[in-house]
């Protein structure tokens, strides 16, 4: 089985992962899969979605190959999916990350070994969503009825479309803040409205009122043909400490990081902080999906 | 008045938007080397709309799941079978509900639109409502962007 799109998963899939995510954290170390090879193609920068695969993957015994794509053949001019057949021929697993949107899907085409998306474009990022499912577990026990309020450049960030599709999947009350010009792609809010019959509700001001969660992600500088209008939003859409006045005293505040300048350093040592706690959730959230690929 | 040959047997195909016969002719794959008669007729007075295209294509009978790929182009065209010079079955085009090969991504994101992407076929699924989205970036798309 391959996992692409957090839109390929059922509830009762996902439900699957979870709770075997919880057995991999409290049996950390087990190598149930030790005489399997795998392959973590990074096409594009990464730094906790790889090392955390590289961490999983260790841990379930597994042994990987690493891949560089300014040193491969790619520089010689060598197809992508050509690229993909060869190192199909190598391992029992793919992992990869690229930046053109549709890179896993098309990768799970040709290969034979299961294929797991680590983030493709401005498209998916369904093992992020799956860690970020996995903390609000841990931390709140449940999904129906919370407020979650996602933050930031919601037209670019990957993590935010997948997440408020699984977030509407499991009944959460979503708020979507973002600045005005980049906020979520109405296709996508006209989707989970139509599939899960929740409602939405979206703004341009930071509101943390009777929020139980609030999600942030960076600005997308990269993005922008002007960078000072960049930097604007930006601070515009920094989460400080006076946003938190009248905040829930059990508010959890996530990021899929890197944050640059999202929130207020002051916030990271506040209980609110909930982040380093979230990326620290990837090990076993990515060892629960490998061993849940092999079995599927 | 201009007057266009009639056809025995083939596929006449009418009611076309002003300007977008040759692109109808493009995506049945009809080209110069086609061996029989074949007649793109442009800005043709039309009751309905102001002006139409119109192609008589003789010697093939345009089958349908080719056929509703023209309404991409053209959602009004209508099609006319034709059989010793008569009219055997009229119909008008009905966008399919997948379109495999024939339609390019308009996301210039899409590893379909990155030339070093290699051998793979694009697909578009639509929920019928005019709208399609690409099987692989899952961006979706109005029909008039495919083409």
């Amino acid at each position: 089985m391959d996992i692409i799109s957090i839109k390929d998963l059922k509830k009762e899939q996902i439900e699957e992962i979870l709770i075997s995510a919880e057995k991999m954290e409290k049996n950390i170390g087990c190598e149930m899969h030790s005489a399997k090879v795998g392959a973590t193609l990074f096409f594009e920068p990464s730094t906790r979605t790889k090392l955390s695969f590289q961490t999983a993957i260790s841990r379930l015994g597994i042994k990987y190959i690493d891949f560089f794509g300014e040193w491969s053949s790619l520089k010689k001019g060598e197809s992508f999916t050509d690229t993909i057949k060869n190192v199909d021929g190598y391992v029992d697993l793919i992992i990869i990350r690229h930046s053109k949107e549709g890179s896993a899907r098309l990768a799970a085409e040709v290969a034979e070994a299961p294929v797991i998306n680590g983030g493709d474009g401005g498209n998916q990022h369904p093992t992020q969503s799956l860690l970020d499912l996995y903390t609000i577990k841990k931390l709140k026990g449940k999904f129906k009825g919370l407020n979650v309020n996602l933050i930031g450049d919601l037209k670019h960030a990957r993590t935010m479309q997948s997440l408020v599709y699984v977030l509407s999947m499991f009944g959460a009350n979503i708020t979507l803040t973002s600045p005005h010009g980049l906020e979520m792609n109405k296709d996508l809010i006209g989707e989970v409205k139509q599939k899960f019959g929740v409602k939405i509700e979206e703004t341009s001001q930071i509101d943390v009122e009777g929020m139980d969660i609030l999600y942030a992600c960076r600005i997308q500088k990269e993005r922008f043909s002007d960078p000072y209008e960049a930097m604007s939003i930006q601070k515009k859409f920094a989460i400080k400490m006076e946003n938190l006045k009248g905040a829930k005293d059990d508010l959890a505040i996530l990021h899929p990081l890197p944050k640059v300048g999202e929130i207020d350093l002051e916030i990271d040592h506040t209980p609110y902080a909930k982040y380093f706690e979230q990326s620290k959730n990837g090990v076993p959230t990515r060892m629960a999906i490998i061993d849940y690929v092999f079995r599927h | 008045m201009l007057k266009v040959e009639m056809i025995e047997n083939g596929t006449v195909i009418d009611h076309i938007e002003a300007g977008k016969g040759k692109k109808v002719l493009d995506l049945l794959g009809i080209g110069t080397d086609y061996p029989y008669l074949v007649a793109l007729v442009m800005n043709v007075s039309s009751k309905k709309k102001e002006k139409k295209d119109i192609v008589k294509i003789a010697g093939i009978y345009v089958k349908d799941d080719l056929v509703n790929k023209v309404a991409l182009v053209s959602p009004n065209a209508t099609i006319n079978i034709i059989k010793n010079s008569k009219v055997a079955d009229k119909h008008q085009v009905k966008l399919p509900m997948e379109l495999k090969s024939i339609a390019k991504c308009p996301n210039p994101n899409c590893i379909t639109n990155d030339l070093n992407a290699g051998d793979f076929k694009t697909i578009f699924n639509s929920g019928g409502n005019g709208r399609y989205k690409c099987s692989f970036c899952e961006r979706v798309f109005p029909h008039s962007e495919l083409i």
